[in-house]
């Protein structure tokens, strides 16, 4: 419903780019045809990263499953005359893939699945859905239709009339599937050696047929029964592989086939990388990097997360949302031209025309920057717009200076944070990303008790902690931690050397190896009495005063880096912040639109007339908006000619008390014409229906109608 | 012991016939005396019932084929209609004709057709003079096809006016098959089960080349011990004993146990056969991985079956969503007022009643509810405000085709849809935690 009067960004984008763009204030064609172009370049960039993380997380689950086929294959051919295998009951091979509640994210699964195979193992594979077989019938003529098909993807064009003529008059039976094996497997066995396809020649002499049910879980039980019982009797003639992809959990194939059925499998479950999981590679590799400028606001990231943990577990939907952002930023920030690589925008912003100076003049961050300058800076900054270019230069590379910075101290933070009981900071990265964007995070309270936390740390913990923030600084990018690097490994020294000290001092020393190596109780428990005894007598021990140090130097990485992006000058041209228009597309809400529309069609209509205070109803909005209006203070029955006397009521009042029309009792014909209209509308919206219950009255199927 | 004896076939094949059909003797003998001489006329239709692997399909073919008799064999589930099956037929009985000759695509939409091309094709074969038997294996689906077929069937011989006898074959009594209108009753014959005896004597004669049929006999002897309480299917047995036979060798193998030694043997493979009924056997895990685990000598505790695989993860607002459905499936409806809502006025002292209730509804199964009744439970069991946005609806969506609720009465779209919950109690406390 909402839809209807806002169409998606990305259409009107699509449609209008070049077209006038009112919001953009002002109309250089050139400047929004350049943000297209950088949005649409980014965008490309993103799309092939995320693809790559994807198909590498996918890698494991894809190549045992490969592995799994070829083994499956293999058996059936070599010991074919050992007594065992004569023995033995021929099962089908089937891999339960458990893939998630995650339903879109599945298509990309398969669709890398079918290609692996292709290209490594086989031709023929089939993909089926729950939705195009409801019956066995269906089901034959689809499997037949898809394996026929990539039999001509493999061969040559000449037989493709051939086939597809035949094809129409195929029985759809296992028969004649098996018939059309032994003829396809025949003929590249006899043409390989002249063929020249290096594919075809990597398959094996007979290569399995792959039959992947996508949605296990809609299929009816029937037409699984019937189709595993048909092909095990054929197993011997068509090397048959079944994928199962299972969203629950895989207690369903017991549910769904009786005992005497799944005898006749040879289950082997796979199990697909957790969403969540999937999620923090995607987080980690798009937003905490350096390679793209774009980056999300704290708000809006928080929204995109809270859509993938409260609603759908999807990170197609997560990407799709990326991407909704990258969109409304370009379209909707004039200064988004300058969101590009550092290469780049030294060259852009020295080509920012006057009314392009102007914007960034009004930016608040620039705004509250200049305020804090000296007066004559202030000066040239307002008004000499070589200056200000100049100065955007130097504070666009600071910002993105920041944001290299920013990454690498958070994931040092993340190191601290991670390994503290009840983690207060949150568990994953992203927690913790989110909450040092959106403000200071040295203020918080939790920040707070992890430090204390943190300050508790044993040894050997703390030691390989400032190891790993020493890899993580050394890896990262930014040059300004040469001094921190120098600093923690000055740190390590110490605690090696207060390893050394020590081993020579011999008395604690000793208790402590006592008490790694008694096992009698009597004895741990005196020993610890007595360490505990030491420690309270002793201050504070060499160690614990490093603790302290080290501790206090990470907080104060943090004040120092870990600022708020909003803190920074010109963050709006890089950061994408505003969350409610991501939540208006993404988690639209069709009941409460329609209720807007219908109850203040001012709201989307834009129309002065309209405006309208508190629960008055105005005669000059559409009948629909009276009649549903009226229908709000009805119970659940409605009598349609007491509605038909208030809507003409309402439609009257506005015009001049008439005499003759006030007096006269009849209803004009017109009034009564679009007060059907308005009711019927009404009706196809889903709002009320006739009801049997009594003549002229209709029932009202929303919202309770008491 | 009934040998078998029949004057119109050789000695030496009905001598072959009966060490191919052990413990079938009986039933083969009846068979054959219905049947009669090549050139009788025998009975129009045989019923023949039994349980699953009572050798109704084995004894059928290998009778047929070892005295060389004319037959047509066709598996009703892999020719799911009526046309594919009378096509079939068409096929098999134009394709013994001559092997040289490719069979033409036959085209049979109904009977009326199918007994015409059927009396061309015995003409053709020149099969007047001997009986053709039909045999229709797992004839239960044979009622799922259109409403002529079986009666059809049953009087072929009379339709056709040929020489002819239709077998069917099925897992259930004559009684569920009959139509209402009068048709044809057919000869019924039972195919009982097999005894434990009959496994025993079965099972052992195929033994391994390697060793002697006593040894495997003892070893399918303690097979039987352990599976003869759970499991009947002979193939399924069958599959079994293969697949446990080399644990059971390996004392053998590694000489410190001879072929006599069954005490010793015994105790090796027990606990292992008990293994297998709790893994294999169920297909919580696969006879390959289970030979692979044999081979390495692991534990299966390190395999996971697949029902330790009932943890799910499900977003949070799908996991109250399944909650309330739960609440609202079990719970009557005049409790939610009392359970629900802050202020719900007194309770009432019914608590001997509500625990009667409480036992009784989870017997009953869950019960339908409105779309509505689920949204106001959830609303009030989630902690924060929740807003009735497009996802919540879509996840229902989405939880209907996860098959963990199912919709009920989707005849009117715009009445509130009512749903079920069709989760289990422990799926929920799972969930809940």
């Amino acid at each position: 419903g909402c839809f209807v009067f806002k169409p998606s960004v990305k259409k009107r984008k699509l449609s209008q780019r070049t077209a006038h763009d009112s919001r953009n204030g002002n109309d250089d064609s050139e400047g929004t045809e350049l943000r297209f172009f950088t949005c649409q370049s980014l965008w490309n960039q993103i799309k092939l990263e995320t693809e790559k993380v994807q198909e590498d997380l996918n890698k494991q689950l894809l190549d045992n499953l490969v592995n799994f086929l070829s083994r499956s294959h293999s058996e059936f051919q070599e010991k074919t005359n050992e007594w065992t295998c004569r023995m033995k009951f021929r099962e089908i091979p089937t891999a339960p893939l458990v893939l998630g509640v995650n339903v879109t994210d599945h298509e990309m699964t398969f669709r890398s699945l079918s290609d692996l195979l292709q290209n490594n193992i086989t031709p023929y594979v089939a993909l089926l859905e729950a939705k195009d077989c409801p019956g066995i019938k269906n089901l034959m003529q689809k499997l037949m239709g898809q394996l026929m098909n990539c039999y001509i993807d493999v061969d040559s064009m000449e037989d493709e009339d051939y086939v597809q003529v035949s094809q129409k008059r195929i029985r759809c039976s296992m028969s004649s599937l098996i018939k059309w094996y032994k003829n396809v497997t025949e003929k590249t066995d006899s043409e390989t050696p002249s063929q020249k396809r290096t594919s075809s020649s990597t398959y094996w002499q007979s290569p399995p047929v792959v039959v992947v049910f996508k949605d296990m879980e809609s299929f009816t039980t029937k037409v699984l029964q019937d189709f595993i019982v048909i092909s095990s009797q054929h197993i011997h003639e068509l090397p048959l592989v079944l994928i199962f992809g299972i969203a629950t959990s895989p207690m369903i194939i017991h549910r769904l086939l009786p005992h005497s059925v799944s005898s006749l499998l040879c289950i082997e479950l796979f199990q697909s990388l957790s969403c969540k999981e999937h999620l923090s590679t995607i987080i980690d590799k798009l937003l905490l990097s350096d390679q793209f400028p774009f980056k999300l606001g704290a708000k809006v990231l928080q929204v995109l997360i809270n859509i993938f943990l409260y609603h759908d577990f999807s990170v197609q939907n997560f990407i799709k949302g990326f991407q909704l952002c990258i969109v409304e930023h370009f379209y909707s920030q004039p200064l988004s031209v300058l969101c590009c690589q550092q290469v780049d925008f030294k060259k852009r912003v020295n080509s920012l025309s006057h009314d392009q100076c102007e914007s960034i003049r009004r930016l608040p961050s620039f705004r509250r920057y200049v305020e804090k300058q000296e007066s004559e800076k202030q000066i040239a900054l307002l008004t000499t717009d070589n200056f200000l270019k100049e100065e955007t230069q130097k504070l666009l590379e600071d910002l993105h200076v920041y944001h290299d910075n920013y990454v690498s101290v958070l994931r040092c933070l993340h190191v601290f944070t991670s390994s503290l009981p009840k983690y207060p900071l949150g568990k994953q990265i992203r927690d913790l990303h989110c909450a040092c964007l959106e403000n200071p995070v040295w203020e918080t309270e939790e920040y707070e008790s992890s430090l204390q936390l943190a300050r508790m740390l044993n040894k050997s913990d703390l030691v390989s902690m400032v190891q790993q923030c020493v890899e993580i600084l050394l890896s990262s990018s930014g040059k300004e931690f040469d001094k921190t690097v120098e600093k923690l490994k000055e740190f390590l020294t110490q605690f090696q050397n207060l390893e050394e000290a020590f081993q020579e001092r011999d008395v604690s020393l000793s208790s402590q190896k006592e008490l790694q190596k008694k096992t009698d109780l009597y004895h741990l428990q005196k020993t610890l009495l007595e360490l505990k005894e030491s420690r309270r007598s002793k201050k504070l021990t060499k160690f614990e005063m490093l603790r302290f140090e080290v501790v206090d130097y990470i907080d104060s990485l943090v004040r120092k880096y870990l600022v708020p992006a909003e803190h920074r000058t010109l963050h709006e041209i890089l950061y994408f912040n505003t969350a409610s228009v991501l939540r208006e597309h993404l988690n639209a809400a069709p009941r409460t639109a329609l209720h807007t529309a219908l109850n203040n069609p001012h709201w989307y209509l834009k129309n002065q007339a309209l405006k309208c205070d508190g629960g008055s109803i105005s005669n000059k909005a559409p009948d629909i908006c009276i009649v549903y209006k009226l229908h709000l203070e009805c119970g659940r029955l409605i009598n349609l000619v007491d509605w038909l006397e208030a809507f003409s009521t309402v439609v009257m009042a506005a015009e001049e008390p008439n005499a003759d029309t006030a007096s006269s009792d009849q209803v004009d014909d017109i009034i009564h014409a679009r007060f059907i209209r308005a009711v019927s509308e009404l009706e196809l919206l889903g709002f009320i229906k006739p009801s049997k219950q009594k003549t002229d009255h209709v029932a009202r199927l929303t919202w309770g109608g008491c | 012991m009934p040998n078998l004896d029949h004057p119109a076939y050789p000695a030496a094949a009905l001598l072959q016939l009966e060490s191919l059909v052990p413990c079938r003797e009986s039933q083969v003998s009846m068979l054959l005396s219905i049947f009669g001489e090549r050139q009788h006329f025998s009975f129009p239709s045989i019923f023949i019932y039994g349980h699953t692997s009572s050798g109704k399909t084995y004894v059928m073919q290998t009778l047929l084929n070892t005295l060389q008799l004319p037959h047509v064999f066709v598996n009703c589930v892999e020719y799911f209609t009526s046309r594919l099956l009378l096509e079939e037929i068409l096929i098999q009985l134009q394709s013994g004709s001559s092997a040289t000759e490719q069979t033409s695509h036959v085209h049979c939409d109904t009977f009326n057709d199918f007994v015409r091309l059927f009396k061309q094709a015995v003409v053709s074969r020149e099969l007047q003079d001997q009986t053709l038997y039909i045999v229709l294996d797992r004839a239960e689906q044979l009622r799922e096809m259109e409403a002529n077929i079986l009666p059809a069937f049953l009087r072929l011989q009379e339709l056709t006016d040929s020489n002819v006898t239709v077998v069917l074959l099925s897992e259930i009594v004559w009684e569920l098959f009959r139509p209402n209108i009068g048709c044809f009753d057919p000869l019924t014959l039972y195919f009982p089960d097999y005894s434990i005896g009959h496994l025993q004597k079965i099972l052992s004669r195929n033994h391994p080349p390697e060793y002697t049929a006593d040894f495997y006999a003892a070893y399918i002897n303690i097979l039987l011990g352990v599976f003869y309480m759970v499991c009947r299917d002979l193939k399924e047995l069958r599959h079994l004993a293969a697949l446990n036979f080399s644990k059971y060798c390996e004392p053998v193998v590694r000489g410190e146990a001879n072929e006599r030694d069954t005490r010793k043997l015994w105790k090796n493979i027990e606990p292992h056969l008990k293994k297998a009924m709790q893994t294999v056997y169920l297909r919580e895990i696969s006879s390959s991985q289970w030979e692979r685990l044999q081979q390495d000598d692991g534990e299966p505790g390190q395999l996971k079956g697949l029902s330790a695989h009932t943890h799910m993860e499900l977003p949070y607002y799908s996991k109250f969503l399944l909650i309330a459905a739960y609440l609202a499936s079990y719970n009557p409806v005049r409790t939610d007022k009392r359970f629900f809502l802050k202020h719900h006025g007194k309770i009432r002292k019914t608590n001997f009643m509500k625990k009667h209730e409480k036992t009784s509804n989870h017997l009953l199964g869950p019960k339908p509810f409105p779309l509505d009744r689920l949204l106001a439970i959830l609303y009030s069991i989630v902690d924060n405000r929740v807003a009735p946005t497009a996802n919540i609806f879509s996840q229902i969506t989405s939880l209907v085709t996860l098959q963990l609720l199912s919709m009920v009465g989707q005849n009117d779209h715009l009445e509130g849809p009512r749903y079920k919950c069709t989760v289990s109690l422990d799926f929920i406390r799972a969930i809940a935690r």
